[in-house]
């Protein structure tokens, strides 16, 4: 159901961003200030409580995560904020970060209280250099308020946030590539466990979570975790409140929406994104993010055993209510929820190409599977698209997507299985033109 | 010649490793304080400087250099040009903007122009998929471009005409 809100980006078309006067004037600074009167599990409990599946595109409870930071004791604990937006598709993070900065901020403050950590950095990607301009002109307000530094709001509980900058590489989105970046290493992906909570950042517990979290929890701390969780349509899957929506492609209006959690796909493209561009045909839409396998207008929503799905069973995959579980059982991901729309003018092809050109270049190259694989899927498509492919090279590429998936110390591999196996099994006659007729039947372009 | 930073430069450096609980985590932004000191790239003394300013070996910090796109081993033009290529942006027309971008300024995508004036790139997703097409020149980025409002962007990056001061 289509349910806008404004919590996260009042500032929608504000390009100069939120001031602090303006923020606190609308009770901003207030959730933090509540929360250091509050005990410290009180707050983990209260995020638990508002279900604030993870934006970054994993969809792990971000209450649930905080819950494995172990007790305060020697070791520094560390708060890593993930900015490092660059999942294909995805344009949310930096929205926040440059129209609202503040929401951010205050979600920080909130985040090292609440795992007992007194540093916090966040890890922005290069390129955006507006987001880091306003996020340190936000720290800086907010330390001249007493928000942050020695005494937040009073307390004897020092907080400090940093901005940190990444240099170019899709892989440091990954948590544990993230931490390696961090230290100033390469961003090569860590073997899991140890998991972050316990040896994280410079080896102590930390809490990795993407901007859109973390500026949720603010939103959590607000109007208290259940009420937040029972703005979102899908409170029952543990999917709670509201969130950034994205939209691009061969849409109409192509941009970031807000609006409770358990919109529908279709509300997402036609009612927000105006519908396909020239009012064509859509045939085709990546849900959220690149990584996530391509949805088919004509697939049907076929989830049994489950009574929450009853109310959907039957029903066109547009018309299911985007959430991390929803998604996860029809076969695709809910990531980042960003959606990326191919009309009829887009070579389905040319589109699966693109994307494997991507994987090729931001592989880290540390996995044999994912380094070889990801070269291996660009040459058999870079042969396709020529027509010079046969038709055992086409089940040879999904039979090395299928040997990436799993056989890598990280998620990077899955990511560029998942999109290229469902790029030909939906999409076969396509692939097969190609072989057989040098994509005569096909558009063989992108762009309208 | 040993690379070396201004003494207001020296005082960012202070700050940056005073951020983190230990030297090495300053690499990555001393490499970009460094990059923008040296012409924006990163050159075997500048790898030289950052190891012994962080207690790093310098093969560490090749490493690091080599694994980052936007620390350049080259040398780039004065202005950096980089044209996101991924599906968004190829859904509304990058690849015109590129062939645009190439005809314009007489160059391959990973070129240099011969006055040294602009390197022509291209990048992957740089989180613009809603204001697409999109590129990035320098610091700045440019949004759901057309093909005029390029030529005016690739207008003001010529450079300026030789006795100009």
């Amino acid at each position: 159901m289509l349910n806008r809100t404004d919590l996260i980006i009042k500032s929608q078309d504000r390009t100069d961003g939120q001031s602090i006067s303006e923020y606190i004037a609308a009770g901003g600074y207030g959730a933090a200030e509540k929360a250091f009167s509050m005990p410290r599990e009180a707050v983990v409990n209260e995020v638990k409580a508002a279900h604030i599946r993870g934006r970054g595109g994993a969809g792990f409870d971000c209450g649930i995560k905080w819950g494995f930071m172990p007790q305060p004791g020697a070791r520094p604990h560390y708060l890593v904020v993930n900015a490092d937006e660059g999942e294909p598709g995805t344009f949310k993070d930096r929205k926040i970060m440059e129209q609202n900065p503040h929401l951010l901020i205050e979600g920080c403050i909130i985040g090292c209280y609440a795992i007992g950590a007194h540093a916090c950095y966040i890890y922005v990607r290069h390129e955006l250099h507006l987001a880091k301009e306003r996020l340190w002109t936000a720290i800086e307000q907010a330390k001249d308020k007493g928000y942050l530094g020695k005494h937040p709001f009073g307390k004897s509980y020092p907080v400090d946030i940093w901005v940190h900058t990444g240099a170019g590489a899709y892989i440091c989105g990954e948590e544990t590539a993230l931490l390696n970046s961090l230290e100033g290493k390469r961003g090569e992906p860590r073997l899991k466990p140890p998991f972050p909570a316990q040896a994280g950042a410079f080896d102590c517990p930390t809490s990795v979570n993407n901007v859109e979290t973390v500026a949720a929890v603010t939103l959590a701390l607000r109007s208290g975790g259940d009420a937040f969780s029972r703005m979102s349509l899908l409170h029952e899957f543990n999917d709670g409140g509201v969130r950034l929506f994205g939209v691009s492609g061969h849409v109409k209006r192509p941009g970031i929406y807000e609006a409770a959690v358990g919109l529908t796909l279709r509300e997402l493209i036609y009612d927000l994104g105006g519908g396909i561009l020239d009012d064509r045909p859509m045939i085709g839409v990546i849900p959220g993010g690149s990584s996530c396998p391509i949805l088919l207008p004509s697939e049907i929503v076929d989830v049994p055993g489950d009574r929450r799905f009853e109310p959907f069973n039957g029903k066109s995959v547009l018309d299911l209510p985007m959430g991390v579980d929803t998604f996860r059982s029809i076969g695709t991901m809910l990531g980042t929820c960003c959606a990326i729309v191919l009309s009829d003018a887009a070579d389905p092809v040319l589109a699966c190409r693109n994307l494997m050109q991507f994987y090729k270049h931001e592989s880290c190259g540390q996995c044999t599977p994912c380094r070889e694989g990801c070269g291996w899927l660009d040459r058999l498509l870079e042969k396709i698209v020529a027509g010079t492919a046969t038709m055992n090279e086409l089940n040879l590429a999904s039979e090395v997507a299928s040997n990436i998936a799993g056989n890598t110390i990280c998620a990077f591999g899955d990511g560029a299985a998942g999109p290229m196996l469902a790029f030909v099994q939906k999409f076969r006659a396509s692939f097969e033109d190609y072989i057989q007729s040098g994509g005569s039947k096909q558009t063989r372009r992108l762009a309208l | 010649m040993a690379f070396s930073l201004t003494s207001e430069q020296s005082a960012e450096l202070e700050q940056i490793v005073a951020r983190y609980p230990v030297k090495q985590a300053a690499c990555i932004p001393l490499l970009h304080l460094c990059q923008r000191a040296n012409g924006n790239w990163i050159s075997d003394e500048v790898i030289l400087f950052v190891a012994e300013q962080l207690n790093l070996s310098p093969s560490h910090v090749t490493g690091v250099v080599s694994f980052y796109s936007l620390l350049n081993e080259k040398p780039p033009g004065k202005h950096q040009v980089w044209v996101c290529r991924t599906l968004s942006c190829a859904l509304r027309g990058s690849e015109a903007i590129l062939k645009h971008c190439e005809k314009r300024l007489g160059i391959k995508s990973g070129e240099t122009t011969s006055d040294g004036n602009v390197t022509l790139r291209t990048a992957e997703c740089l989180a613009s998929c809603g204001s697409a097409p999109m590129l990035q020149i320098d610091e700045k980025y440019h949004e759901n471009l057309t093909v005029e409002r390029l030529d005016t962007l690739l207008e003001s990056l010529r450079s300026e005409p030789k006795g100009t001061p």
